[in-house]
């Protein structure tokens, strides 16, 4: 049957082409600026590690009191005390301290001039937990980072530079002058977003590539690295290094705490092992105020900072509003096309279709125009993505992709929409009395 | 005569519109969501592209900066040194104006080698809030450097240059100020000569520029605020050239600069991609996601319109030819092809007016909406809907012109038709 009905479709909208034309037009535009806004929207709200996400969870301790935190919430970072003291307590399955910093590199080759490259100051367990891939050789032991080891790990980038691609593991490099041993190489590696210490960098860091240099954390702290930002509970904010070692022990946070939990009741645990220690620092005289304390999953962590950019969740808002109007327009099309056969109705059901029929009839009709919209919009979808490197920064850009799930959803939102658009005039055609129609036309 | 004769339409037209609920309906709530988005979205337009645009108060086109790190392992005499050094170099590179030192340049915070922000105190004790500006270490090279007017008071001495170091513990002489911030530290006028408190120590103003924006350019009303302190930058990590070039090709300067600083190559290190930009760059930079999202709202805005305007065409079409009837008994009957044209237009003005009743105020509601989940955004003021009506109620005109004059073409003779 619904064969007869895409055919007599197909006839009604042959006899008006422009209204035709028209509403699979709005549809297609208006679905298209959609996908396009879910594309970008998409790539920036993803998962940078699907499957492990759950478990790993970043800390959050207050240790500034009231008065310097935003609408109670503690700060991003961890200062080095409380850093440092979670490190030790070693309550979860795997953690790491990290925070992003950069270094002058050199290597033994006098042909490539120093540079400054940037990475993070991290712990062992870092790479297992975030799943770094290696190429050559492996993370340091946990032993080196308890004996501050002159041990790097490079990226893969960097080894093509400093050694032409070549297994490096075992040479050494300077960075700021002090000699390291590389102990492994990165394959690529390039989590979008960056989650992992984009609490320690700004915002809008967020989808830029991650570094080239993993030092341990212990052995960074005593070169006196200092962190890319630090926010003091200060009157002005401003960071004081001319003493490092008030300036590390003091309560400038800096420092990002992950820890990997299995399962939520160990993650409940780990909160209640937070919110005593807080309590033990309330004790004690440093924290004036009740334990205040966060352990966020991956996903909630990146939504808590709000890395999506702006424009981006923008640009969802606007085109789905967009859409919003498209629809009510093609109400008053679609109201104005089944109207418009009124007579052919009539004598449908004169000759003994049911209101089911013409809502079948009608519906399918929608559907139809629906799908036909649906190509038009996939169409210009992709159009959109191709020029979206012009609209979004070009990191940003970079990441948005076609893919099946969004072709399907192209397609899906156009029908979806078009048939409800088509719900209140097709309730409007089955109400049309068989009779009447007859009589008026004759 | 011609007044009254329309008004004497007005009945008919809305007793025929009440038999239209649906459609009517349909096409008012169409034209209230259209105003309430485009309204909404057209003035962040707006605002973007003011932001954007605003001026820094240099000379931009004629300015570069480069990002100069030190080598590790040199102390502070030394660094002191090699920017006097440099300095005096680029000051004598071919096409170049004037150069000075500082930590940060304009509209680069994040490319900065260290952005400073500062308090200012009106009183030493002060207890309510102080107010937030950032600071730009800078010698007396810098005016003539950036280009920047001074207004009132004087430029910095070449004996009020001393080394500052990024902790900046030593008070300062005497500080230059934008006019922006002397009027919010001082509104009467006044702010010439005063003695202002710095965390570092009680400082006076020397002077006062008419407008300089420094490395923050996100903010509403802080972005001009901002603060020359005289000094040579020294920081291990590197300090940042701002050079003003005689001509606007800079890239003859820009690679002049740069080999007269690698003259001197073991104790810096210079990106070679991006260890030299021009303001211009910065600017293109620091507002690329302001300009995307300007773009983006103006692509959807007139896909909205068009979108709407498709509406009343395909709705007006549609009641022209349910009315055909209608329209030829009224011409036979003495009407005018103008008086049919008066209808449909009239028709239109009233359905969009009703459109506009309701967006109005929901162009204000998704506003105060809109400022709650993002935050850096203004109220919109009330011409920005009354705007957005003018260019509805134009665009409605012009939609229904078209069927409007088809329904005008309808010969008297259908009235006897039968279709």
């Amino acid at each position: 049957m619904w064969r007869y009905y895409v055919a007599l479709a197909l006839r009604s909208s042959a006899r008006s082409k422009a209204l035709t034309a028209l509403v699979i037009a709005l549809l297609a535009f208006g679905v298209s600026a959609c996908m396009v806004s879910y594309a970008v929207f998409r790539a920036t709200t993803s998962d940078p590690l699907p499957g492990k996400s759950s478990r790993l969870y970043a800390v959050q301790i207050d240790n500034v009191g009231p008065s310097y935190t935003w609408h109670g919430e503690p700060p991003d970072m961890l200062s080095y005390t409380d850093a440092v003291a979670l490190w030790q307590a070693h309550k979860a399955d795997r953690q790491t301290l990290l925070y992003p910093a950069s270094w002058q590199v050199e290597s033994d080759d006098p042909t490539i001039p120093a540079m400054p490259m940037s990475g993070d100051a991290v712990t062992a367990d870092f790479f297992p937990m975030f799943d770094v891939p290696f190429r050559f050789g492996a993370s340091w032991s946990a032993n080196e980072d308890a004996q501050h080891a002159n041990v790097v790990v490079i990226s893969r980038r960097l080894n093509e530079k400093l050694f032409g691609g070549q297994n490096s593991v075992g040479h050494e490099i300077r960075l700021d002058g002090k000699a390291f041993r590389v102990a492994g190489v990165l394959d690529d590696w390039n989590p979008r977003p960056r989650f992992f210490d984009i609490g320690e960098l700004s915002r809008d860091q967020a989808f830029d590539n991650v570094g080239d240099i993993y030092i341990p954390f212990t052995r960074a702290t005593d070169m006196q690295k200092n962190s890319r930002y630090a926010n003091c509970p200060t009157a002005t904010g401003e960071t004081d290094t001319s003493n490092w070692g008030a300036y590390l022990h003091g309560e400038c946070g800096r420092i990002g705490a992950w820890v990997g939990l299995a399962t939520p009741a160990d993650a409940e645990r780990y909160r209640e092992y937070l919110r005593n220690y807080a309590k033990e620092q309330q004790r004690l005289g440093r924290f004036a105020w009740p334990p205040n304390v966060r352990l966020n999953s991956l996903m909630d962590w990146l939504a808590y900072l709000n890395i999506a950019p702006k424009a981006s969740s923008f640009s969802m808002l606007i085109s789905g509003s967009f859409l919003l109007i498209v629809m009510v327009n093609v109400v008053g099309l679609m109201l104005a096309r089944f109207m418009r056969r009124a007579p052919e109705i009539g004598i449908r059901r004169a000759l003994g279709a049911s209101r089911a029929d013409i809502y079948q009839q009608f519906l399918i009709e929608g559907a139809a125009i629906g799908f036909t919209g649906g190509l038009l919009g996939l169409a210009l979808t992709l159009l959109g993505l191709w020029g979206i490197g012009r609209l979004f920064e070009p990191k940003i850009a970079r990441l948005v992709h076609v893919d099946a799930p969004l072709v399907l959803l192209t397609l899906l939102l156009a029908v979806i929409a078009t048939v409800v658009s088509a719900l209140y005039p097709t309730w409007r055609a089955a109400q049309t009395r068989p009779a009447w129609q007859i009589k008026i036309n004759h | 005569m011609t007044l009254a004769r329309a008004f004497m339409q007005l009945p008919p037209i809305v007793t025929a519109l009440r038999r239209h609920k649906a459609a009517t309906l349909l096409i008012v709530l169409q034209v209230a969501l259209t105003l309430a988005v485009t309204s909404n979205a057209l003035f962040m337009v707006a605002t973007r592209i003011i932001h954007l645009s605003r001026p820094t108060g240099t000379d931009e086109s004629h300015i570069f900066v480069i990002r100069n790190g030190w080598m590790i392992g040199q102390n502070p005499t030394q660094i002191d040194a090699n920017i006097r050094t440099d300095l005096d170099a680029l000051r004598h590179v071919a096409g170049v104006r004037d150069a000075f030192a500082s930590n940060d340049s304009p509209l680069a915070y994040e490319e900065s080698v260290a952005p400073i922000s500062t308090r200012i105190k009106l009183k030493p004790d002060q207890t309510t809030m102080s107010r937030f500006a950032m600071l730009s270490v800078a010698d007396e090279h810098a005016i003539d450097t950036l280009g920047a007017s001074l207004i009132a008071g004087r430029n910095f001495r070449p004996e009020e240059i001393a080394t500052v170091d990024s902790n900046l513990k030593l008070p300062s002489p005497g500080i230059i100020i934008t006019r922006s911030l002397a009027d919010k530290l001082f509104p009467d006028g006044s702010a010439l000569g005063k003695t202002v408190y710095l965390p570092n120590g009680p400082t006076v103003i020397i002077g006062i520029l008419a407008n300089l924006q420094g490395p923050i350019s996100w903010s509403q009303s802080a972005d001009g605020d901002n603060v020359l302190a005289p000094g040579r930058y020294i920081d291990p990590d590197g300090v940042d050239y701002l050079v003003r070039t005689d001509a606007t090709d800079m890239k003859p300067a820009i690679a002049a600069a740069l080999k007269a600083l690698q003259e001197r190559s073991g104790i810096r290190v210079i990106d070679p991609t991006d260890g030299a930009a021009t303001l211009l760059q910065a600017r293109e930079q620091t507002y690329a996601t302001d300009r995307s999202v300007a773009v983006l709202l103006s692509i959807v805005c007139g896909m909205l319109l068009l979108a709407t305007a498709g509406g009343i065409v395909g709705l007006s079409s549609f009641w022209v030819g349910q009315r055909r009837r209608q329209i030829g008994i009224r011409r036979s009957l003495g009407a005018t092809k103008g008086d049919i044209l008066y209808y449909f237009h009239t028709e239109n003005l009233l359905i969009v007016g009703g459109g506009i009743v309701l967006g109005i105020p929901l162009a204000v509601l998704a506003n105060l909406g809109l400022m709650k989940a993002f935050y850096p955004l203004q109220h919109m003021p009330l011409y920005v809907p009354l705007l957005g009506t003018l260019l509805l109620w134009l665009l409605g005109q012009v939609a229904v012109w078209g069927p409007a004059h088809h329904a005008a073409k309808v010969p008297p003779v259908v009235a006897i038709r039968t279709e």
